[in-house]
């Protein structure tokens, strides 16, 4: 018996994952539960578990190739004992790797061509140009008729409808190309546009969204294209849609944090044997910022058109930069955290978060979000607010400088910036500046109990 | 031309016809002397008085009755029921009385009669104010049934509907009496019942509706016009007897077809229209048919959550549009 595996649900909200790696070939053995391959989604990386025991079978989806949720990837043949199932799954691979080679936006049809390329997998392609029209794929009576009009062989046609059907447009604009000359299909028509549309079908976003228009940027020559991650594309989608969704309001405060230098000086060691983690400057700011956020609930919440909803968990993000992009882990009940639990648990994220090892839990549900921006070294930072969250702190970096003290005397002190961008919807100038002051004053009046918090 | 709301051009069409032509009547419940529980019939008394605008009896197969009664005789009776939901009683008198009239005595008795009914939801009208019924009526040799969705073909068609020979329901979406306005051109304008509008011109979907939904249809097919995707959308306007040509004439160009309609989809105006573009259209054909409506549920619910899932709205009209653009 062969059992189809599909792409699973990573997480309430993800669409699709790509397929990074298999890690079991064709002909490989595999047991129940065993990973068969890496994924990659907007938010995560995860591996897929083998529903059954057996041998794998095709692979469906090449890597790189992009599925949706509930797309096949591939299939698992039989038993493990039954060997004749394995030797059947061998000159599949050899078929599949051909396909590969001629389309490779298409998704590896393997060796089934009739295997429809699924239409998502199009539309993140670099190149939409549709799947390969395989016979016995049916043919609606417009296109059976345009064809036998135009004497069109639609065997040479892309289709750029639902499973790889060829439209009545595909045939109208292969009649109109065949007609005038043209060899290739314009790049990015109908077929991308089409494949757009199916891919909003399938996974209905916020209709009020709005859609970036893509610039059609000329290239020089010398000029590289990268090709966009599902990461970058994530990125590019949230940031434009944050802007676009919240009118963002900035403000900053000076902190002095030579007292938590201190602090963190003299305990560093002890907290380095106690607990196995460098302390950081951290821990103190999420502390600090937590219980603010505790004082000025407002800040911890989500504007939507029947109010401000004010979240009871805190659920504190923390913005890690990747070489390729970023990725923001929340710290779960992080009001429940003692300081060496917020440094333990940052400490976890952000380094499963460089290794790419993040669960889909990991990074939802987040309520407000810091950013240690000052770790590479910046003073000043305009951050864009993590949807739907009603603020984003920065914390740059902690700077030496001489400043005028209490009683008129300058002195050299380890100054802060903690930057605030806000959605003014949510709050105004005062709330923020509250918040700010809270946070502020947490940390210029911390002593050495700081780490009993 | 001035801008009107859709209830204003119904007020004006039975206003001038009553002026044009003195064996127009209107008669039905408060028609008279509170102008209609809408206010659409607001003035007529005024202007034409208790013997052309008729309070009566909470009886609807008696107005129906009446107005059959004065139609044989010579009136041109406009019979008002309060809501389309109240036509039940009537059912009786406009399906086996005015409806066979002309072929029962061999031509020799007609019913220039309209029988105008508001109907719909979205107006937090609960089960007995909101129906959509009109189906009872389009499957019946001997009626035509009528409804407008803009202010111009509200006014154009109650005229050709006063001026018919024969029976004509007009059915008022009553959720656009107010909520639609439009132009309406002075003057003694007619629009020809039998023939459906053409709203948007597209290539790419070809979209059927009626009443208020050709306003929503039109604004789904905005939306995916910005991702390349042209809609035509086609105003039914009457629903007996349906315009085939313009039906066939806008599925063949466009090849896949959505029909929309506030009813439910059950043995309706959805169905004929799909059964029409599937006998005469399949060469065309480059989707299957589909169809969207409400759900097969007893009534419109009073419930506000429940009543926003029974109605369409421009949103899940665009979803479905996006359904068969991808095909």
């Amino acid at each position: 018996m062969a059992v189809t595996v599909t792409m699973p649900q990573l997480g309430e909200s993800v669409t699709e994952g790509t397929i990074t790696q298999w890690l079991k070939q064709p002909g490989d053995p595999v047991e129940r539960y065993e990973s068969i391959a890496e994924v990659t989604t907007d938010k995560v990386n995860a591996e897929i578990p083998s529903p059954v025991a057996g041998v794998m079978g095709e692979h469906l989806a090449v890597e790189g190739t992009v599925v949706p949720v509930g797309g096949e990837i591939c299939r698992i043949e039989g038993a493990a004992e039954e060997p004749a199932a394995a030797e059947e799954a061998r000159p599949a691979e050899a078929v599949g790797a051909g396909t590969r080679q001629e389309v490779p936006a298409a998704g590896g049809a393997g060796a089934t061509a009739a295997t429809p390329a699924n239409p998502a997998a199009v539309a993140s392609a670099p190149a939409p140009q549709g799947a390969p029209a395989a016979p016995g794929l049916h043919l609606t009576p417009a296109v059976r008729m345009l064809a036998r009009e135009h004497a069109v062989d639609l065997t040479r046609l892309s289709g750029s409808g639902i499973n790889g059907r060829i439209t009545k447009k595909d045939v109208l604009e292969y009649v109109q190309r065949r007609d005038s000359g043209e060899a290739a299909p314009p790049p990015g028509g109908v077929a991308a546009r089409r494949a757009e549309a199916t891919a909003q079908a399938a996974a209905p976003a916020p209709p009020q969204a709005p859609r970036p228009v893509p610039a059609a940027a000329p290239q020089a020559a010398g000029d590289t294209l990268l090709p966009l991650t599902p990461m970058r594309r994530a990125i590019a989608e949230h940031m434009s849609r944050s802007v676009l969704t919240s009118p963002h309001a900035w403000t900053m405060v000076e902190v002095d944090m030579t007292r938590v230098a201190r602090v963190r000086a003299r305990q560093r060691e002890d907290f380095r044997r106690h607990h196995g983690a460098d302390l950081t400057f951290l821990p103190f700011v999420a502390k600090a910022v937590v219980a603010a956020l505790r004082q000025n609930p407002s800040l911890n919440a989500t504007w939507t058109d029947e109010g401000v909803v004010l979240r009871n968990d805190v659920n504190l993000g923390l913005a890690v930069a990747l070489e390729d992009g970023l990725v923001v882990p929340v710290i779960r009940g992080a009001d429940r955290l003692s300081m060496a639990g917020l440094a333990l648990a940052a400490a976890d994220l952000t380094e499963r978060a460089r290794n790419g090892r993040l669960r889909i839990e990991d990074v939802e549900g987040g309520t407000f979000t810091l950013n240690n921006a000052g770790a590479l070294g910046t003073v000043m930072s305009q951050a864009i607010i993590n949807q739907p969250q009603a603020a984003i702190l920065v914390m740059d970096a902690i700077v030496k400088r001489p400043v005028v003290v209490d009683d008129d005397a300058i002195a050299v002190r380890s100054m802060m910036n903690l930057c605030i961008s806000f959605d003014h919807r949510v709050n105004d100038g005062l709330a923020a500046a509250r918040f700010l002051r809270s946070v502020k004053d947490t940390l210029e009046s911390i002593d050495d109990s700081a780490a009993l918090w | 031309m001035a801008v009107k709301t859709y209830i204003e051009a119904i007020r004006e069409g039975m206003r001038d016809e009553m002026r044009r032509d003195e064996r127009v009547i209107v008669m039905g419940e408060d028609v008279g002397v509170k102008g209609g529980v809408f206010k659409a019939t607001e003035g007529l008394h005024t202007e034409f008085g208790e013997m052309r605008v008729i309070d009566t009896p909470l009886a609807e197969s008696a107005i129906v009755g009446v107005a059959i009664g004065a139609a044989i005789n010579g009136m041109r009776p406009i019979a008002e029921i309060q809501f389309q939901d109240f036509i039940m009683p009537a059912v009786d008198q406009i399906i086996s009385e005015a409806a066979k009239i002309r072929y029962r005595s061999n031509n020799d008795f007609n019913v220039p009669m309209v029988v105008r009914a508001p109907f719909g939801g979205g107006v937090h009208g609960a089960l007995y104010h909101s129906q959509s019924i009109e189906a009872i009526f389009c499957g019946v040799p001997g009626l035509k049934v009528v409804v407008p969705s803009t202010p111009h073909d509200a006014k154009g068609l109650l005229r050709a509907a006063i001026r018919d020979p024969d029976p004509v329901l007009y059915f008022e979406h009553k959720r656009a009496y107010r909520l639609i306005k439009g132009e309406v051109p002075d003057g003694d304008y007619v629009e020809e019942i039998g023939r459906a509008r053409v709203l948007r011109e597209g290539e790419d979907i070809a979209i059927f509706s009626y009443g208020l939904m050709s306003h929503f249809c039109v604004d789904a097919a905005e939306r995916l016009a910005a991702d390349g995707f042209s809609c035509e959308v086609v105003d039914l306007r009457t629903l007996r007897p349906l315009d085939r040509e313009q039906i066939t004439a806008t599925a063949r160009k466009c090849g896949k077809v959505l029909v929309v309609q506030e009813a439910n989809l059950a043995v309706s105006v959805a169905s004929e229209v799909a059964a029409i573009v599937a006998e005469e259209c399949f060469e065309y054909l480059d989707a299957p048919v589909m169809r969207l409506g409400g759900p097969e549920i007893p009534g419109v619910p009073f419930s506000p959550p429940l009543e926003e899932f029974y109605m369409l709205t421009p949103a899940k009209i665009e979803t479905r549009l996006r359904e068969l653009a991808a095909y």
